[in-house]
């Protein structure tokens, strides 16, 4: 009983774990497969991260956080588009730079109107997106077997979470039930072909940017509203990568990038509950070993699994018409 | 002149000095978005950067750094690959250099340095083998490897640092200091040696051993066959095993070179000024090589120059968050952000308007 607890535990924190994971994974594949590399995605998080944590502490809703998230999230996401795009530049050095920038205006921002030391200030339960209870949550929870997973696993999450649930059926209907899914897939393929049809190659992956730009905007506002309470220093902790090595194991696919995010949100969790427990044979493993594991993870998933596969044939590659 | 095309001096100093002044226009909008004078900020910079001896001395020592890690990143793109893994080469790197000094330096400890030198790049090599060999013989995406190989870096060292490394009875993620002489010098007492004075700092020999790098990366790309070959492979793969390169071999060795150079940067940070190992003492150099080698235009001389130009926005900076309370490392690091994006990724921008207005003096350019 005692180990059926614990995983509905683990479970539970894979879900909260996953959910920015998700949403930042379906953001890059989304930019990906409309041909525009996204290293940037852990900068545009942590920036809504820091948006939405500062506007929801001064002005006490997290509606209002939400929306200057996602802001944020949509400028950067507009500033890499119009550097690949318009400019042509490098996407990879475009995005790092953003990374770059955002880790040092969050906390500098966080400082000047907080002056808490790169932090914006704790948040009330009535200005986050708190865990909400199910209907007959409460009642159900006595129940054996059916009561944990109901009120534990099923209930108790942040609106975030649940709308993430939708995220993911949404985002396969466009890509692969739309006529503009249709045309953004192949603009990441095969962007002559796309601009011989007479459709403008700018403006379908503009629109796909800005599509990452919101879903990360979500994913951000999750961090520091949904499952923390305010904005910290490097909140982002390398999940733009993660979800990027997410979409990549899950072959640039909605639902299989989304398993590959529960994943990785799992082997987190399971590092957590492993800290500073005793394992037989093994005996404790140090901290920073568990701490590893999913970039370990990541690596081994990357070369034993997926092996040689192809992404979007054109992505990270400037269109350039013919003149 | 050809139509489109800028003359060499406009394409290699112009152009990036203009994006240069773009990025710290933005930078001065944000100070002054910040409430202090963005004119007194930029003048505290450069004086803060190249006013006195001790100054240049810092600036030339943050500038060794990013040498080493500009050559590393240029080197695996000449190869047409994207080494992000700088920062965990080089904190490896570090920790080998670290393992030969304490193993010999005790006894022999000139030895000891030659030997840390040898350490920091095979480590550093070794670290960048993994992602090197899986990128080439399993096809796995070496941007998201070397990333992940970074973390792995960073916590492999800080176990090291509070575990098995750690000085003894302390509290700190730090080894024991170096053996006395296991050390490189201070290129000030260098120069004093030849009867120049300079004042002290943390310049060292690493500046020098930095330099001789460059060259030899420039030796190695343009004058020998093998980096012939390595350029070849990245400019066009199939081009190169048409002509009988073996590209995962390439790709291998090419990214060992780039993985030893990043593991190099240790020399100037550990072997020359901190003389013990810290955990995170790469400090994001490596992620900034990436800058240095794209705004050098992935030439030697080139990169060396934007090393200098990122060593005085460290230098500068940090007298900078000094001087002014409401400036921190922070805003430092963002302002190199912008750098990165103006000078590596939109480096196009000025070249259009730029070009056209060369076109309409095209007599001066005629022969």
């Amino acid at each position: 009983m005692e180990f059926f607890a614990d995983l509905v535990l683990l479970v539970d924190s894979t879900l909260r774990i996953a959910t920015p994971l998700i949403l930042t994974a379906l953001a890059g594949l989304v930019a990906e497969r409309a041909g525009i590399v996204d290293i940037g995605l852990e900068g545009k998080i942590l920036a809504s991260a820091f948006a939405a944590g500062a506007t929801a502490a001064v002005t006490g809703s997290p509606w209002l956080g939400l929306i200057a998230g996602i802001m944020s999230s949509l400028a950067l996401s507009m500033l890499h588009a119009y550097v690949s795009i318009s400019q042509r530049g490098n996407q990879i050095v475009s995005g790092m730079a953003i990374n770059i920038a955002v880790a040092g205006a969050a906390p500098t921002l966080a400082n000047f109107w907080f002056k808490k030391g790169g932090q914006t200030p704790l948040l009330n339960d009535e200005s986050r997106f708190s865990a909400l209870e199910l209907p007959f949550s409460d009642f159900l929870a006595d129940t054996p077997f059916v009561g944990p997973l109901y009120s534990d696993i099923i209930s108790g999450h942040n609106l975030i979470t649940y709308l993430t649930v939708l995220a993911v059926p949404a985002v396969a209907w466009m890509l692969y039930r739309t006529r503009f899914g249709l045309r953004l897939r192949a603009v990441g393929e095969n962007p002559s072909a796309v601009d011989t049809a007479g459709i403008s190659v700018s403006a379908l992956r503009y629109q796909a940017m800005i599509i990452a730009g919101i879903l990360c905007g979500f994913a951000g506002t999750v961090l520091s509203t949904g499952l923390g309470a305010g904005f910290i220093r490097d909140m982002s902790a390398g999940k733009g990568y993660l979800a990027l090595a997410a979409m990549i194991f899950g072959k640039w696919k909605p639902v299989p990038t989304l398993l590959a995010c529960l994943l990785f949100g799992f082997v987190d969790a399971l590092q957590g509950r492993l800290q500073g427990i005793e394992l037989p044979l093994i005996g404790e493993i140090p901290v920073q070993f568990t701490i590893m594991l999913p970039y370990i993870l990541t690596v081994i998933i990357l070369a034993g699994f997926v092996g040689r596969i192809q992404a979007p044939r054109a992505s990270g590659i400037p269109y350039e018409k013919d003149h | 002149m050809v139509p489109g095309k800028l003359p060499y001096w406009a394409e290699n100093i112009l152009l990036p000095i203009l994006n240069l002044m773009a990025a710290l226009l933005v930078s001065a909008l944000v100070i002054w978005g910040l409430g202090e004078d963005p004119f007194l900020a930029m003048a505290l910079i450069f004086e803060g950067a190249f006013g006195f001896e001790e100054a240049i001395s810092y600036t030339l020592y943050y500038a060794t750094n990013f040498i080493f890690t500009g050559l590393a990143v240029s080197l695996a793109f000449h190869a047409g690959h994207f080494n992000i893994g700088g920062e965990g080469q080089a904190m490896i790197g570090g920790l080998g250099l670290t393992l030969a000094v304490f193993m010999i330096g005790d006894t022999f400890p000139v030895l000891a340095v030659v030997c840390a030198i040898a350490g920091a790049a095979l480590f550093g090599a070794a670290w960048a083998y993994i992602p090197a060999y899986l990128q080439a013989k399993r096809g796995s995406h070496i941007v998201i490897t070397t990333i992940m190989f970074n973390f792995i870096a960073s916590a492999f060292l800080a176990y090291m640092l509070v575990g098995p490394l750690q000085r003894p009875g302390g509290q700190m993620p730090e080894s024991r200091d170096f053996p006395e002489g296991a050390v490189l010098t201070p290129l000030n007492e260098l120069m004093a040696a030849v009867g120049w004075s300079f004042e002290e700092g943390p310049m060292n020999v690493s500046l020098l051993i930095a330099l001789f790098c460059a060259w030899g990366v420039w030796f190695l790309l343009w004058r020998t066959r093998f980096g012939y070959e390595l350029r070849v492979t990245g400019q066009n793969k199939n081009a190169a095993e048409f002509a009988g390169i073996s590209v995962p071999r390439m790709t291998i060795i090419a990214l060992m070179l780039s993985g030893a150079l990043a593991g190099m940067m240790g020399l100037n940070e550990l072997l020359g000024e901190q003389h013990r190992l810290l955990g995170n003492f790469t400090l994001g150099y490596g992620f900034v090589g990436i800058a240095v080698a794209f705004m050098g235009r992935n030439h030697p001389v080139g990169i060396i120059l934007a090393a200098v130009l990122f060593g005085a926005l460290y230098q500068g900076g940090a007298e900078l968050a000094f001087e002014m309370p409401t400036i921190t490392r922070d805003l430092i690091v963002m302002i190199q952000g912008l750098v990165i994006l103006f000078a590596g990724a939109m480096e196009h921008m000025f070249r259009k308007p730029l070009t056209a207005l060369f076109m309409r003096f095209p007599k001066r350019e005629a022969v």
